[in-house]
């Protein structure tokens, strides 16, 4: 059902003409994030500059029943900002402005629109650090951080976006304010914030978010180790987290990963005949112990297997490595027009089994499949290249992306670690959770949300859930929209059909 | 047909236990369908239940028709000491578990208030950290994801197994520190720690205005104790105030530490424990906020500890406190009434400080609730959440009092 009539004249009167986006082609802009293979044309775009603006919009739209889906920078890979016919995007981008900053609580309260990275540059000059760090973080947003519960490299250590949100002031879909969490963590009543963090955008919209900052570390030290085989890489890791040593990080890429990064400008010198290599951060407050312990660790690296350990010697140098891996993604941009970026998590124990089924899956499918990912988590990223004008070759995507997730779940895993459900994984939400249980994700859903009317269709494959008292209406998912796109990948059934 | 006698015939008489003084039939069943049969009984036949683990922290004298505990929910199903994960089911006592872990080199590095046999659940549902939460967070942090059973007898499956997981919404989070509200816990996926290679406390007496400052200037060095906690006369058997630090980890990281901690003590000498006598600190430390009828926790901003001290000292005396102050986390115990109680709360609703009584007799917790002073639009969505997931209201849980 498209927007009603006026709608687009009525948002102008809050944020401005210029502020929102109504021709086709500017809306074309928002039909994607950084998964290639969904596309939905929003029916309105608006982009508002103030959180009173925020509340007026949402509260307009309550009022003539609406719905809208919240959106930050756009990064995301499970295509949960996109945006459906009859459907708003609301886009946050303009909230952008760092509201405190209290170096003696370590914590930081910001607006949603504030990218990472620039978080991470306004604690610094007080010795703190925002610690997730996507790799999209130089463009992602912490309110899309919050909605997706995002990860990233340094999390083994320093946990995930949840670990460090304090507290959220929420924008309900009916435009009721609710303020959950408190400075200090401890949550008024139950954990709402816990609930909250991670919910892709269907429980309300973030207004203000009070983050914890932690002290950054005084000493840092970086390894590069290499390995001629997979199997190995996998073991050396379960090696070093056996030992009782967290590394800030622990993170792997395969031979293809390499190759395409040292193809590139982010070229790390990585060792081009590595079947893959390690890179290991060891960080602390205590630059002895840090030294103490990337000693037992490189130890371990070669009782492991590896082929050489090679350890950054200047910042620079460790930079460079970082790079290389921080850029992989993009760096895989060379390999084919399009890249599928997967994401699911097994038992660290799992991942030499698994990564070599992943390899048979791409061998039976002749696709080219690089892995870099979070070892010390074992959260896998296996990307696939391919080019989505051949219909045959997007089909072999499609099936060979299902059966990596189920190879990824036989061996005791989940279907996302960090990217999240969006409309991406919907399909495999089945595989993992029974009726009752996503029945009750719903009803939790409906708590925030009773008539769905924030980023409808996410998340929970409603047609796969049981029955609850609170859940009304069943809607099926949002549908593909591709039609004007010659480029865009087609999903050839639909994102809810179940996997045989 | 009486309760016992619908009980019985559901589950059988071996699950039947002797009722307690209030004479309330008790329960206890021995898979978690049990209890999601128990459950889905008792929403049918508007059964109000109390649930109740092995009875050594929450009182078990909440009204009710029908008590289940769950002691019999024992098992441990998987312990993976090479992905440093474990399953348990809700009712297996912390004692053992941790035994169980430590037998494989594997660590939960958590250390709730109260008895050793107190059951996971327990520690899960009402989210009760203890001094290491400074070092490895609150509890939600060691949870990987939770199976439940709602009010009316679904079972739920939240999370997962694996170190990180954004599949769905998520629901564990919302039974751990709901109090059971939402639902009653039968299975945990647990996150793991290696067992500390090196683990020693070292602990430091004297004024408490002193001893902050220490423990700040610990935290401004850069150390990174699993444990710094400052702990009242009364509840520590001292002369004076306590600031407690256990250092736990690698050999390397503990011995580094113990190094910067003279040079951190201000002039004072911090005194090392004998494994042994550690062992007894901390399980004394744990077992006091048991005995006496009340506990609270609050939990404030670190720079507003003092004052939160201060604060509860006036209002209530300060005899049994326990505080990490880097974390801003304080926990009180002992003897109050309804009244102070809820002014207290008051009072620290205004300073953005959230008061969760943890335990006290049914007169005072029903009156008082588990939690209260709600900030905007919480309200709403906590009468949300109990009407989703205890449709009937079966469960009796004093949530935000009378």
């Amino acid at each position: 059902m498209p927007a009603p009539a006026g709608l687009a004249r009525d948002l102008a009167a809050i944020v401005g003409t210029k502020h929102v986006r109504e021709a086709r082609a500017e809306r074309v802009t928002y039909s994607m994030d950084g998964l290639p293979t969904h596309r939905r044309v929003p029916d309105l775009v608006v982009l508002p500059g103030s959180r009173e603006e925020v509340i007026a919009v949402v509260r307009l739209l309550a009022a003539l029943g609406v719905p809208f889906v919240p959106r930050g920078a756009g990064t995301g890979l499970s295509g949960g900002a996109l945006a459906d016919e009859g459907a708003v995007l609301l886009v946050l981008t303009r909230l952008n402005r760092v509201l405190k900053m209290d170096p003696a609580n370590r914590l930081a309260v910001v607006e949603p629109g504030v990218v990472n990275a620039k978080l991470g540059a306004a604690a610094r000059p007080a010795g703190l650090q925002y610690a997730p760090d996507p790799s999209s973080q130089s463009a992602c947003t912490i309110g899309g951080n919050v909605a997706e519960n995002a990860g990233g490299p340094h999390c083994l250590k320093y946990g995930v976006t949840a670990n460090h949100i304090l507290a959220l002031e929420v924008l309900l879909a009916d435009g009721s304010l609710v303020e959950i969490g408190s400075p200090g963590g401890e949550p008024w009543g139950p954990d709402l914030v816990g609930v909250f963090v991670g919910s892709e955008g269907n429980f309300g919209i973030t207004t203000k978010i009070t983050a914890r900052l932690m002290p950054l570390p005084r000493a840092v030290r970086t390894l590069l180790a290499d390995f001629t085989g997979l199997r190995v890489a996998g073991e050396a890791v379960s090696a070093i987290i056996a030992a009782g040593i967290v590394p800030a990080a622990l993170e792997m890429m395969d031979q293809s990963c390499i190759n395409a990064v040292e193809d590139s400008v982010y070229a790390a010198g990585y060792p081009r005949d590595a079947a893959a290599v390690l890179l290991v951060e060891i960080d602390g407050r205590n630059s002895d112990a840090v030294v103490a312990e990337t000693d037992v660790v490189t130890d371990l690296l070669r009782k492991s297997g590896a082929r050489s350990v090679r350890s950054a010697a200047t910042e620079a140098e460790r930079e460079r490595l970082w790079q290389g891996r921080k850029k992989a993604f993009g760096a895989m941009g060379r390999l084919s027009r399009d890249l599928v970026v997967q994401d699911a998590v097994v038992p660290r124990s799992a991942l030499p089994q698994v990564l070599e089924k992943i390899s048979t899956i791409a061998q039976h499918y002749g696709l080219v499949v690089s892995n870099v990912f979070h070892a010390g988590d074992g959260n896998l990223h296996p990307n696939i290249s391919f080019d989505s004008t051949n219909l045959a070759v997007k089909q072999k995507v499609e099936a060979a992306s299902a059966e990596i997730m189920q190879a990824c779940i036989a061996a005791g895993g989940t279907i996302t670690g960090e990217h999240g459900v969006g409309i991406d994984k919907l399909r495999y939400m089945p595989m993992i959770f029974d009726a009752e249980s996503l029945g009750a994700m719903q009803a939790l859903r409906r708590v925030f949300d009773p008539d769905e009317r924030v980023n409808p269709g996410k998340v929970v494959p409603v047609h796969a859930c049981r029955e609850w008292a609170s859940i009304r209406n069943a809607k099926v998912g949002m549908r593909n929209d591709n039609a004007g796109f010659n480029s865009a990948f087609h999903i050839s059934h639909s994102a809810l059909e179940p996997i045989r | 047909m009486t309760i016992l006698e619908k009980v019985t015939a559901l589950l059988g008489e071996g699950a039947v236990l002797e009722a307690g003084t209030d004479r309330v039939p008790r329960v206890a069943p021995g898979s978690p369908d049990a209890v999601a049969l128990l459950l889905g009984t008792a929403h049918q036949e508007g059964w109000r239940v109390r649930i109740e683990g092995a009875g050594t922290w929450l009182q078990s004298d909440a009204p009710a028709d029908l008590a289940i505990t769950t002691r019999r929910l024992d098992r441990i199903p998987a312990i993976e000491p090479s992905d440093l994960t474990a399953t348990a089911e809700a009712g297996i006592g912390l004692d053992q578990l941790r035994q169980q872990l430590a037998d494989r080199g594997a660590w939960l590095a958590i250390d709730p208030p109260g008895l050793a046999g107190r059951t996971l659940g327990s520690v899960v549902s009402t989210a009760t950290a203890g001094p290491l939460r400074h070092g490895f967070g609150p509890i939600k942090d060691h949870l990987l994801g939770v199976t439940f059973v709602t009010g009316d007898g679904r079972m739920v499956q939240s999370g997962g197994r694996v170190m990180k997981n954004v599949a769905g919404y998520d629901l564990t989070r919302l039974q751990a520190g709901g109090f059971g509200a939402f639902g009653v816990i039968v299975l945990v996926h647990l996150r793991l720690r290696t067992l500390p290679r090196a683990d020693i406390t070292y602990v430091l007496e004297g004024a408490r205005e002193d001893l902050t400052q220490v423990g700040e200037d610990i935290a401004g060095a850069g150390l990174t104790p699993a444990a710094l906690e400052l702990v009242s006369p009364a509840l520590a058997r001292r002369e004076r105030w306590v600031l407690a630090v256990r250092l736990a980890g690698s050999p390397a990281l503990v011995s580094a530490d113990e190094a910067g901690l003279g040079a951190a003590s201000g002039g004072g000498r911090f005194t090392p424990l004998r494994a042994e006598e550690a062992h007894a600190f901390w399980m004394r430390l744990a077992e006091g906020f048991s005995v006496r009828p009340v506990t609270f926790r609050i939990g404030g901003v670190p720079t507003a500890s003092d004052e939160l001290l201060d604060l509860l000292q006036h209002q209530l005396g300060d005899e049994w406190i326990s505080a990490s102050p880097a974390a801003g986390a304080i926990r009180w115990t002992g003897d109050t009434n309804i009244d102070r109680l809820q002014r207290l709360r008051r009072t620290l609703a205004g300073l953005e400080v959230p008061l969760t009584l943890e335990r006290a007799p049914w007169p005072l917790r029903g009156a008082v609730g588990h939690f209260g002073a709600y900030r905007e639009g919480v309200g709403p969505l906590v009468a949300g959440l109990r009407r989703t997931f205890d449709p009937g209201g079966a469960l009796v849980v004093a949530t935000e009092g009378s």
